[in-house]
This record gives C-alpha cells, sequence and structure tokens, in this order.
C-alpha cells in the first residue's frame, strides 16, 4: 500500500462533513441541529493537527465523529478517510481503541470502579504493557502509588494524566487528544505535550483539540481554527506565533489577540447557535471587515500563502 | 475585610493522611492574589474550606475576625471548573440569575448573556455560555471574595479575556478580593498583583 512508503501520507482525511442532530419540538416537530457543517481537515503521518476554535465550535463532536460514537439521533454526511479506506461503521468499530485512540475530554470518562495503574493498562495484561504504562506515569509525575488509587481519589490534574496514559501506552497509529492538558501543571502538560510530538516523531498522527494555544503551538506542525461547526482557517503553527499578520482569518487574529500574554482583549457577541446560523459567513455578524457580499453566502475554503481560509477578505 | 485561614488541617477521614497541614493565609479586600502549585497539591481542597464547602479538621477560617456565616449567602463565593455541576439541572438559567437578584440588564450585557438564554436549561448551554451565569451568579451584591477555581480553563480565550475583564472591573468598582487558582503563567501575570505557592505555605510537602 502507498502510504506505507511515503511516511508523511495522509493518515486521516476528512472531506465535507457535516452533522445534524435530530430533535423533537412539541408532537412530532422534528428539527435538525445542524452542528458540524462542511468541515474538511487532514492529518498526515508524523504531524501534530492542533484545533482551536470556540468552545460549542464543535471540536469534540468531529472526534467522536471520527471514531463513530456519536448518539443515535445524529446524522453525519461528508466523506472519511483512514488510511484512503473510508471510515464506516464496521471500521471504526474495529479501529478505535486499536488503531485509533482517543483522550477524551471529561475526567468522567475513568471508570470509577477501576483502579488507576489498571485503568491505564487496560484490557492488555502483559508484562509489556505494565512496563509501559509504569514509564509513561513516571513521566507524568505521577508516583508507583498512584497505580492504587481510584478516580475519586485523584486530584483534576492527576486524573487527567491518567487519562492521557490510557491513550498514549496503546500501539494507536492516529491519537485524537481532546483538551487533554487543563488542571495539569506546566511542567507536566508539556511534558505530556512532547510525548505527544514523540509520537509522531515515530511517525504516528496526531489530533491534538485545545484551548491551550499557546502551549499546543510549540509541539503542533498546524492549527486548524473551529468557528460555529466549521473550519476558518487551516495555517501552518508558525503563522500563529508570529501574530495576526501572518494569519488569515480575523477570528484567528480575534483568538490571538485574546491570549493573556497578548492583549486579553475579547471581540463582542457571540458564536451563533446552531439552530441559529446566519445564512452567509457564520462569523460575519462579530466581524469587523463584513461587507454585503458575506451575509449572502458563506465562503468557501481558498488557499492562501500556504494555508487555507474562509474568508473573501482574506489577503 | 480580610479573608483568613488559621493554622488550618485538613484529612478526609481519621485514618486518612494529611492533605493540608499548620496553613495560614489571610487576602485582603481588594487584593487580587493567585494560588498555584502542581495538581494534586490541594489547592481545591484549599479553597473549598476557604469558601465553606469543607470544613477543616484544624484551625479556623475567618472572615474579618468571625467564622463563615452559617446562613445566607455566602460573601465568599467561589466559581468552580465545572459550571454543569454548579447550576440545578431542573432550573432554566432564569432562575437561576433570579436567586442571587442578578437578573439586570446590566449584568446581562456586561457578562454578554444574550436574553434567549435566560428561558434555557442548563443542559442547552455551552460551558462557556453557562460560567457567564456563574460568574454572574457569584458576584451578587453581597460579595467580599471571589474564588476562581480553574475558572477559565475549559472557555476559549475569547470566553476567558471576556469574563475576565469583566470580573477585574466589578471586583475594582467593588473592592472585592480576588483568589484565583490557575495554572497558566500568563493569565496569572495578567490577573494577579500577588503569587502564593501552596507548596510554600502548606506543613505537608508531600503528596501522593
Amino acid at each position: 500500500m502507498a502510504y506505507m512508503n511515503d511516511e508523511r501520507a495522509s493518515l486521516l482525511e476528512v472531506n465535507n462533513l457535516s452533522v445534524a442532530f435530530r430533535m423533537y419540538g412539541r408532537g412530532l416537530l422534528q428539527n435538525d441541529l445542524r452542528v458540524i457543517s462542511d468541515l474538511s481537515l487532514t492529518v498526515n503521518s508524523g504531524e501534530i493537527l492542533a484545533i482551536a476554535g470556540s468552545s460549542g465550535s464543535g471540536k469534540s463532536l468531529l472526534a467522536h465523529a471520527v471514531l463513530g460514537l456519536l448518539p443515535q439521533n445524529a446524522a453525519v454526511s461528508g466523506e472519511m478517510l483512514y488510511k484512503g479506506q473510508t471510515l464506516d461503521i464496521k471500521k471504526q468499530k474495529r479501529l478505535r481503541g486499536a488503531e485509533i485512540a482517543l483522550i477524551p475530554q471529561s475526567v468522567t470518562y475513568l471508570d470509577p470502579l477501576m483502579q488507576a495503574g489498571n485503568q491505564a493498562r487496560g484490557a492488555d495484561k502483559s508484562r509489556e504493557r505494565a512496563k509501559r504504562q509504569k514509564s509513561v506515569f513516571k513521566r507524568l509525575d505521577l508516583t508507583p502509588q498512584t497505580e492504587e488509587l481510584y478516580p475519586f481519589q485523584l486530584s483534576g490534574g492527576m486524573a487527567r494524566r491518567v487519562l492521557f496514559s490510557t491513550a498514549i501506552i496503546t500501539d494507536a497509529r492516529l491519537v485524537i487528544a481532546d483538551e487533554p492538558t487543563p488542571g495539569m501543571h506546566i511542567d507536566q502538560a508539556l511534558e505530556a505535550l512532547s510525548i505527544l510530538r514523540e509520537l509522531a516523531g515515530n511517525g504516528k498522527g496526531v489530533i491534538l483539540i485545545t484551548h491551550d494555544i499557546d502551549l499546543a503551538l510549540r509541539f503542533a506542525d498546524k492549527i486548524a481554527v473551529f468557528y460555529a461547526g466549521t473550519t476558518v482557517e487551516e495555517a501552518p503553527a508558525a503563522d500563529f506565533l508570529t501574530g495576526p499578520a501572518a494569519l488569515r482569518h480575523p477570528y484567528s487574529r480575534a483568538l490571538w489577540r485574546a491570549l493573556p500574554q497578548n492583549e486579553f482583549l475579547p471581540i463582542e457577541g457571540f458564536q451563533p447557535y446552531a439552530g441559529a446560523l446566519p445564512p452567509g459567513c457564520l462569523f460575519a455578524p462579530r466581524c469587523p471587515l463584513k461587507t454585503d457580499a458575506c451575509e449572502r453566502k458563506n465562503p468557501p475554503m481558498r488557499e492562501i500563502r500556504g494555508g487555507t481560509v474562509r474568508c473573501v477578505h482574506a489577503t | 475585610m480580610r479573608l483568613e485561614a488559621n493554622d488550618i488541617g485538613f484529612r478526609y477521614t481519621a485514618k486518612s493522611p494529611y492533605v493540608l497541614q499548620a496553613l495560614s493565609f489571610a487576602v485582603e479586600q481588594g487584593e487580587r492574589v493567585g494560588v498555584v502549585a502542581p495538581s494534586g497539591y490541594g489547592k481545591t481542597t484549599f479553597v473549598k474550606i476557604l469558601s465553606g464547602y469543607e470544613q477543616p479538621t484544624q484551625g479556623r477560617v475567618l472572615l474579618d475576625g468571625k467564622p463563615l456565616p452559617k446562613k445566607g449567602a455566602l460573601p465568599v463565593q467561589l466559581i468552580s471548573q465545572h459550571p454543569e455541576h454548579a447550576v440545578n439541572p431542573r432550573w432554566k438559567m432564569h432562575r437561576v440569575l433570579e436567586e442571587a437578584g442578578q437578573l439586570n440588564e446590566a449584568v446581562l450585557s456586561g457578562m454578554g448573556i444574550e436574553r434567549e438564554w435566560l428561558s434555557r436549561y442548563p443542559r442547552e448551554l455551552s460551558g462557556g455560555e453557562l460560567q457567564r451565569f456563574c460568574v454572574a451568579r457569584a458576584l451578587f451584591a453581597g460579595t467580599r471574595f471571589l474564588i476562581a477555581d480553574e475558572m477559565s480553563t475549559m472557555l476559549d480565550v475569547i470566553t476567558q479575556a471576556q469574563i475576565w475583564r469583566y470580573v477585574l472591573r466589578e471586583a475594582d468598582k467593588r473592592g472585592i478580593g480576588l483568589l484565583v487558582v490557575t495554572h497558566n503563567p500568563a493569565l496569572t501575570k495578567r490577573v494577579c498583583a500577588r503569587v502564593v505557592d501552596l507548596r510554600n505555605i502548606n506543613g505537608i510537602k508531600k503528596v501522593v
């Protein structure tokens, strides 16, 4: 197979993905709530793709869509390819946990009746797995005694680190880390991220969903910025470190400005609710560059300066 | 006015080891103090004790020289990292604000709360939207000290800046003392005038 020869071949490709939830109103009234629309992105082996963006912009939903973990009332359209092959439900079932591993966002995913060490090792009872678990715990600053603790005895940051271990000691080719660092001390967070970097160095692919943009960008290759259920920009991570001048979308620039180490400056308004998306560009209601054209049609992604952007004004 | 912990100690049961011991600490009215320490060093336990959610095993917490009042809304308010655990799931959002006497135009526009959200249940709001309600509620008229425990880690940076700007403005205006637990050094630098490392004031130096 071609991807085996090419280190940088695409591992996961998502094309025009849309996800809608069917909601029931009064009586038999049905509503489709479109939570992800027209979303495309690619993760190559050897690469960390950071995903940043507004809370509630569909970042976790994307992760769940890739793994086939969406609830029953979700309607998914578009294309998802893993190593060039369509990811259908059967394939998702086979791959998740083995080829594709998830570090879930909520610490409630830990089994409350299972000790941390067993939990991290999972179903694999081999000595090799136990060895790996011990070394990962050590790197993440978890003492050997932690292995014996149950989730309720762990602090928020410790639970996060256990959760992190469960996914990275597998042999997965693609790791999806959904907000892995909140609650971790800065040194531990940096260690966790360098572990992800090493995985990528070994030819794996990593999706890193995070609000800690400044941390993530020191380790990521690319960044995808999400807003209201779609990507508004995909850029080399370096552009975000350079600052607003290198960025392409007004929302990405707003994110940069809001960081406490930059201007700590919010923008007015809200991300539109999935049930009430504006007809044109989804960011238009808050955009300083808004013109009539923006309100008519949501612009497609286009390539500019080595990245892609969904904005008619970007140059 | 001053909020202080006098020589407090804490353990979960009579058999378990101490998490906090011989810890004394004070924050003055209008002060902005950051509390830092690696995860698992008792930051959350410490602020829960300060805000009356946990009783210390030893020592006392004093507000203006007196123990925390047992009745009524506490002048020391805690904002937790998990807003979804902090609101009544069966109440619509307007009741959450009404309970605190915070349902007015100034609060709504200041916190960026849309009128339409008021008729929704907590589960119909995102974490960022919900946290705005928790912050608004915690800033009710009687608040003298506000404790933010990782208040904004789960929020996108724009929402984070929005909420912090409002909190800092209100705290300045009303002389509210702020205690900020965060792992983000840039945020600490931005909002705190003084930073306390819990490891330096806690008698327990090593935790599991």
